[in-house]
């Protein structure tokens, strides 16, 4: 299976693109958004602030090529971190700007919402699934993953899969149809994250 | 609930793991790469890879290595030593790294880490703080592996880094580094008091038990080790189980359900 890794800038790509193929998919990294094309699957990874990726998004013509691919071709995409918040429809990180608007909800700070704890939320943080999805297939509550980050998703009920607890209790994966994110690290949680990559590569494959 | 991360660093100078006493009399304890498999076979919470040469000695940072040593590395990876660009930061995440670990640049020209934060977000940049005790209860940074003074007290200096951005602070004790007698809980937890984001202790530990009182006592949200993990029978895991007797949350191992 072919998956590209949107490089527009912003990422871990190397991580992303070594846990993908430890799982043996053909991961390549799309360096445009013709790329897209060629891919079953899409991962839009991220590390970085929510304006700046927003901007290059845009500017760089992936807004429109990913709005073709998934929507009209549904092809699954994975928003990992700062991608997972890119999905939203606006973000106030370095500004307010507008995301992908492909999951409803706006990204705001940690602290705006009410977490007294130390921002950014950095390391292993146990996750309630709260309801039963293919992305979190044989993964179990309270499994941990590796999140580092200072914003949060801030999406409606429906479109949350799991919950993670730090001060306050926010969106640790979203979902709708064939668009996921995810706002722990898969590519860096060790077993568990690749067993939800799996689970992500599974999805809509078989 | 957060976890206590148990962190490992490790030391590399001309592709040899090191590790010395005081940042000093560095001691060949093996070979990186070897280490790293060991370490994310072992499942553990995240890495820190320091390059002493690049540090020591002002050289970029070596990102070829960095890119072998990513491949076997399926844990957070944080790497330091020669960094002074946001060019330098860009290559090695390119080659694998998560996090990049900022400390004797950051003296020479503090706005790098409000650069680096605003392009890779705070959450990217550990700002690391070596620190000597020069009176009792006085404490100066220093830079460049511990070679150079800089005049600042940590605590002034941690708070400065924090405002500008860094994501995190590493704290190291130059005086207990290598000795396994404990971290310095008066440092850990006068940094811990003084910024809003989470603090890595490191230097000193020895035991189980020193991880615990720097969480318990210093308030540190992290403990990095390095020589009880070379020179010892102590690992990672089992500090982890210690950490959760002590009623600290830690990370558990990941088995698949039905």
């Amino acid at each position: 299976m072919k998956v590209a890794i949107i490089n527009y800038g912003m990422g871990n790509l190397g991580s992303v693109r070594r846990a993908l193929a430890e799982l043996h998919a053909e991961a390549f990294i799309a360096d445009h958004p013709g790329a897209l094309w060629d891919a079953q699957h899409i991962v839009l990874p991220g590390v970085g602030s929510f304006a700046e990726g927003s901007a290059r998004l845009h500017a760089d013509g992936w807004d429109e090529a990913l709005r073709k691919q998934v929507i009209e071709h549904r092809k699954p995409i994975l928003g990992i971190c700062l991608g997972m918040q890119l999905l939203a429809s606006q973000g106030e990180e370095g500004g307010s700007s507008r995301g992908l608007n492909l999951i409803p909800g706006k990204v705001a700070r940690l602290d705006t919402l009410g977490c007294r704890e130390r921002v950014p939320h950095a390391g292993w943080n146990d996750v309630e699934v709260v309801s039963t999805h293919p992305l979190f297939a044989h993964i179990g509550n309270e499994t941990d993953f590796y999140f580092v980050h200072s914003y949060v998703f801030c999406a409606q009920p429906e479109h949350v899969l799991a919950t993670c607890k730090y001060g306050v209790s926010f969106a640790a994966a979203v979902g709708e149809g064939h668009v996921f994110g995810t706002q722990f690290h898969p590519e860096k949680s060790s077993k568990a994250g690749h067993r939800l990559l799996r689970n992500f590569l599974e999805y809509g494959s078989c | 609930m957060l976890k206590v991360r148990v962190i490992p660093t490790l030391l590399w100078k001309n592709l040899g793991l090191v590790k010395g006493v005081g940042f000093n009399s560095w001691r060949r304890v093996g070979s990186v790469l070897p280490s790293i498999k060991v370490y994310n076979m072992r499942d553990v919470d995240e890495l820190i890879l320091v390059d002493i040469n690049a540090s020591q000695d002002q050289q970029a940072p070596d990102h070829d290595s960095v890119s072998d040593f990513s491949d076997e590395c399926f844990v957070p990876l944080t790497v330091g030593g020669g960094i002074n660009s946001v060019d330098h930061i860009v290559h090695l995440l390119k080659a694998g790294a998560d996090k990049i670990c900022l400390n004797s640049a950051a003296y020479d020209d503090p706005s790098l880490i409000d650069r680096a934060a605003a392009h890779f977000g705070a959450q990217c940049v550990i700002a690391s703080i070596d620190a000597r005790q020069m009176e009792p209860g006085r404490y100066e940074c220093f830079s460049h592996a511990g070679t150079r003074a800089t005049g600042k007290d940590p605590i002034s200096w941690a708070r400065e880094l924090a405002d500008r951005g860094a994501g995190e602070i590493l704290i190291t004790s130059i005086d207990l580094d290598g000795t396994m007698q404990g971290y310095d809980l008066r440092l850990v937890s006068s940094i811990t008091q003084a910024v809003a984001i989470p603090v890595i202790a490191s230097g000193g530990a020895g035991s189980y038990q020193d991880m615990v009182l720097a969480v318990k006592e210093a308030g540190a949200s992290a403990v990095a080790a390095a020589s009880m993990f070379h020179f010892t029978e102590q690992t990672p895991a089992e500090a982890k189980r210690h950490l959760q007797q002590a009623g600290i949350p830690v990370r558990r191992n990941f088995v698949e359900t039905d």
